[in-house]
């Protein structure tokens, strides 16, 4: 499966007023691939996933997913083609349960009985029986954390976005979301937005450095993490920290 | 050219009662973001409360500003007992505002009884070529005119209308910095109040005071601020420019609901353009 | 858990057998109700059922899509002119009826899919609602005029439109519907609406709506084009509400500008906010509650029902803001959890 450019944005740029977001971001990703964007608070990397997802419509250059141009097209309409995005904020429906909010994304990709079977294999993938009938409003952080990735799976997309799996998180549901993507990714391509460098260590091969709006760099791991340039911008302050 | 000038005036007249109704609620809802469904019965407010005045031996100029002051105290009433506790809670907020509607006609007809009061028009007409145009509602185009540069003075040049703008916009920040914003709310919701009550005393001589006439008002105030978009003043200027132009015109060749009609079917084509209202495009301005 | 692996939560778990039987009882006491009281209670209770009616569309959808329209008026309104100027036009009513729900649709969907598909924001809707509403009215009782003619139909402004016809039994040979039958048909009809949307909230389609009322950017996100089912909730609710109206006009034989009123509208709000909108059983209940009140207070002539009604609604939104239901229950819970305590479970 992997191979084939599933993802490719041509000179993305994003103003918000006066303020360029993102300015020029040529970006590709692999059928099959799991990147993750690193980059101080304010690079761009949740402008960049908005982007992507309709949820903000660029203000110049173009984004193609699976031979579509989506540049411009309305959010559920990206959804059906088959992105899937965890927000920053957790962005559940928190008045229903986790059953409820399950089945409806399951429901999108298969009908009936087959949806219940899909939410139950989630379930059992994520450990989420014992909240299930709780509505998931007044479940912690993590946990809701845990249902919107559930829900992202559910709906079986081709590409997975998710925007800081492990906030929030303690270090046991830290690793086990860790595996969780590792095993994901062998059926489905991911980008994943992460701060936490041991995380990132886990489960990347290649990483996109955002800077400023702007692609700094693209490498692997190990290459990344040795960069001066990154180290300053970035690292410094995390290995101070 | 008689015609051109009595289109000119009929336009001229419907631009004005636009602002007048509109320029209350575009700091109440335009800017607080406070939809106030009552703001009809406030303008019912400030015409009885200038018919009183009137009665009472003032002069009509001078009822316009006790009808001004009696608004202005009563919203910061309202706002002290009701709309404080509903800050950022907008179907509550409009809930009640329209229980208070309802309450405010109630409460007007039970002492005041249905029927409409009048105050004399104090003006005679002037004419040109051979219409006859009324002097009062030209006065009442400069009153709508100055009242708008007078809000657009106080809130661009003024200390007051800087902490106001500031914070509406952040009122967190605002407190930071030491306003105390609780009070920089009730002021300006006072403030639109009067603006309002004002307006009700100006249209008594054309309209007269009576228990439902808010409700006459409150569909077109509505659509202005709404269609204006989010700069409270800019906003209600132009959409009153152009939701003036088109009831002014077809009033005239047909009927006053017909006119009103017509204002609707455009705002709604116009939300659907411009889901952000006229201004929904420009960044910055009042 | 308690052995429903996949049970459905809060928005909309199935009926329980208790449920089915509180409609099954609902249901036979009204049936029961002609035999037991005299005309006038029936000619009461009959339009608190037809206003009922009125409350669930706007409960349905300011409840469970999380819309607050102030059309649901509007579209009652609509409902009740319909039937008067077609029934009167061809003395026949059964289609009368049939456009009285088609009109208010095809209004509900010119217009909510202006404010929809425009995105207005939630609250814009709203106050354009009302708008349209206002605006409506004014628009009928304008129509006082010799040149305001449907058909043969003078449409009268102010005065409204007398001697609607009385619904006709289908088929029936002309024979039609007397005061008993009014309130059986609007008795069945509350039931069936109450039962059908309850179980429709049930269906893909209900839950897609109470998702969007949660959260509408997920359920884009998710691939649903909220705009499609918050187009189709507008008009099943504006269907409803026409039904409502040509019921209302059937029941009075009378449409009058007063059905698009204001007040008309706000006491459809305070139904739903009085029996609270979280349940559809709450606005049938808070309907007949006001229904009476207003009734009562009428006959002891405290001048002013709007008065009461307005201060109703203020001490609703800012004291007991979940309605009245809701709140008995959530009464009875606390209660309940402190007797536990008590016994020391």
């Amino acid at each position: 499966m992997t191979g084939d450019t599933i993802l490719e944005t041509f000179a993305l740029e994003k103003r918000f007023g006066g303020v360029r977001a993102i300015a020029d971001v040529d970006f590709r990703l692999q059928t099959g691939e799991l990147r993750c964007l690193i980059g101080p608070n304010g690079a761009g990397k949740s402008t960049f996933f908005k982007m992507i997802t309709g949820q903000h419509r660029p203000t110049g250059g173009r984004v193609m997913f699976d031979g579509t141009d989506i540049t411009a097209a309305p959010a559920y309409r990206i959804g059906r083609l088959g992105i899937g995005i965890k927000n920053q904020v957790p962005d559940v429906f928190d008045g229903l349960s986790t059953a409820e909010n399950l089945w409806l994304a399951a429901r999108f990709a298969r009908r009936g009985p087959r949806a219940r079977e899909t939410v139950a294999a989630v379930v059992e993938r994520l450990a989420l029986a014992p909240i299930l009938d709780a509505p998931v409003g007044e479940l912690a952080h993590g946990q809701r954390q845990w249902v919107e990735i559930a829900m992202v799976i559910a709906r079986e997309p081709k590409l997975i976005l998710l925007d800081e799996p492990s906030a929030g998180m303690s270090l046991d549901e830290t690793n086990r979301t860790a595996a969780l993507i590792r095993e994901v990714n062998r059926t489905t391509t991911m980008i994943v937005v992460e701060h936490d460098m041991q995380f990132i260590r886990q489960i990347a091969t290649k990483v996109t450095v955002f800077h400023q709006g702007r692609i700094l760099v693209e490498d692997s791991v190990d290459r990344v993490m040795s960069d001066p340039m990154v180290r300053d911008i970035y690292l410094g302050k995390q290995a101070a920290a | 050219m008689e015609q051109v000038a009595i289109y000119a005036y009929q336009i001229g007249v419907s631009f004005s009662i636009f602002i007048l109704i509109s320029l209350g609620l575009a700091v109440i809802f335009g800017m607080m973001r406070v939809i106030n469904l009552a703001q009809g019965e406030f303008l019912m407010l400030g015409a009885y409360a200038c018919v009183l005045a009137t009665q009472a031996g003032l002069s009509l100029w001078l009822s316009m500003f006790v009808a001004a002051a009696v608004v202005g105290l009563f919203g910061i009433v309202v706002e002290r007992v009701i709309i404080r506790f509903l800050y950022g809670r907008i179907v509550d907020t409009l809930l009640a505002t329209w229980g208070l509607s309802l309450f405010l006609v109630g409460g007007i007809t039970t002492l005041f009884g249905p029927q409409s009061e009048s105050v004399v028009n104090p003006l005679g007409n002037v004419t040109v070529g051979d219409i006859a145009l009324s002097q009062y509602s030209l006065a009442m185009i400069a009153i709508a005119i100055a009242l708008l540069i007078g809000t657009y003075c106080l809130w661009r040049f003024t200390r007051f209308g800087l902490i106001v703008r500031g914070t509406m916009q952040n009122p967190d920040m605002a407190r930071g910095l030491g306003v105390n914003t609780d009070r920089v709310f009730m002021l300006t919701f006072g403030f639109g109040a009067a603006l309002t009550g004002f307006a009700g005393a100006v249209l008594v001589p054309i309209t007269g005071a009576a228990p439902p006439m808010g409700v006459f008002f409150i569909a077109k105030a509505f659509i202005t601020v709404i269609s204006g978009g989010h700069l409270p003043l800019i906003g209600t200027v132009s959409a009153s420019a152009i939701f003036g132009a088109i009831d002014g015109f077809v009033a005239f060749v047909s009927s006053s609901v017909v006119g009103e009609m017509s204002v609707l079917f455009v705002a709604i084509i116009l939300l659907r353009l411009l889901p952000m209202g006229i201004t929904g495009h420009l960044r910055r301005g009042l | 858990m308690a052995g429903r692996p996949l049970g459905l939560g809060p928005a909309a778990s199935p009926p329980k057998w208790w449920w089915w039987l509180f409609v099954v009882l609902l249901g036979a006491g009204l049936l029961a109700m002609p035999s037991l009281v005299d005309i006038s209670v029936q000619l009461d209770v009959s339009i608190m059922l037809i206003l009922a009616l009125l409350a669930l569309s706007m409960s349905f959808l300011w409840g469970y899509v999380g819309i607050l329209s102030f059309g649901q008026t509007a579209f009652f309104g609509l409902g009740g002119y319909t039937y008067a100027v077609l029934a009167l036009n061809l003395g026949e009513t059964t289609g009368s009826m049939l456009a009285a729900l088609v009109l208010p649709m095809l209004f509900a969907a010119v217009l909510g899919y202006f404010m929809i598909y425009g995105r207005i924001s939630d609250i814009y809707l709203s106050v354009m609602t009302l708008v349209v509403t206002l605006i409506l009215e004014k628009g009928i009782r304008a129509t006082s005029g010799d040149q305001f003619v449907i058909g043969t139909v003078r449409l009268n402004g102010q005065n409204g439109i007398p001697s609607v016809p009385s619904l006709q039994i289908p088929w029936g040979g002309g024979a039609e519907l007397f005061i008993d039958g009014v309130f059986y048909l609007a008795a069945v009809l509350l039931i069936l609406v109450y039962v059908g949307l309850r179980l429709l909230l049930l269906t893909h389609f209900g839950r897609v709506l109470v998702s969007i009322r949660e959260n509408e950017r997920r359920t884009e996100l998710l691939g649903y084009d909220s705009r499609r089912y918050k187009l189709a909730a507008f008009v099943i609710a504006g269907a409803i509400a026409g039904l409502s109206g040509a019921l209302y006009a059937v029941w009075g034989n009378f449409v009058a500008p007063e059905m698009f009123n204001l007040s008309q509208a706000a006491q459809v709000i305070i139904w739903v906010i009085v029996g609270g909108k979280s349940t559809l059983i709450g606005p049938i209940a808070g309907t007949a509650l006001i229904q009476y009140l207003t009734t009562w207070l009428g006959t002891q002539g405290v001048g002013q029902v709007t008065l009461v009604l307005g201060v109703v609604l203020m001490v609703f939104v800012l004291v007991f803001n979940q309605g009245l239901l809701p709140t008995v229950g959530l009464i009875l819970a606390g209660l309940r959890n402190r007797m536990r305590a008590g016994t020391g479970r």
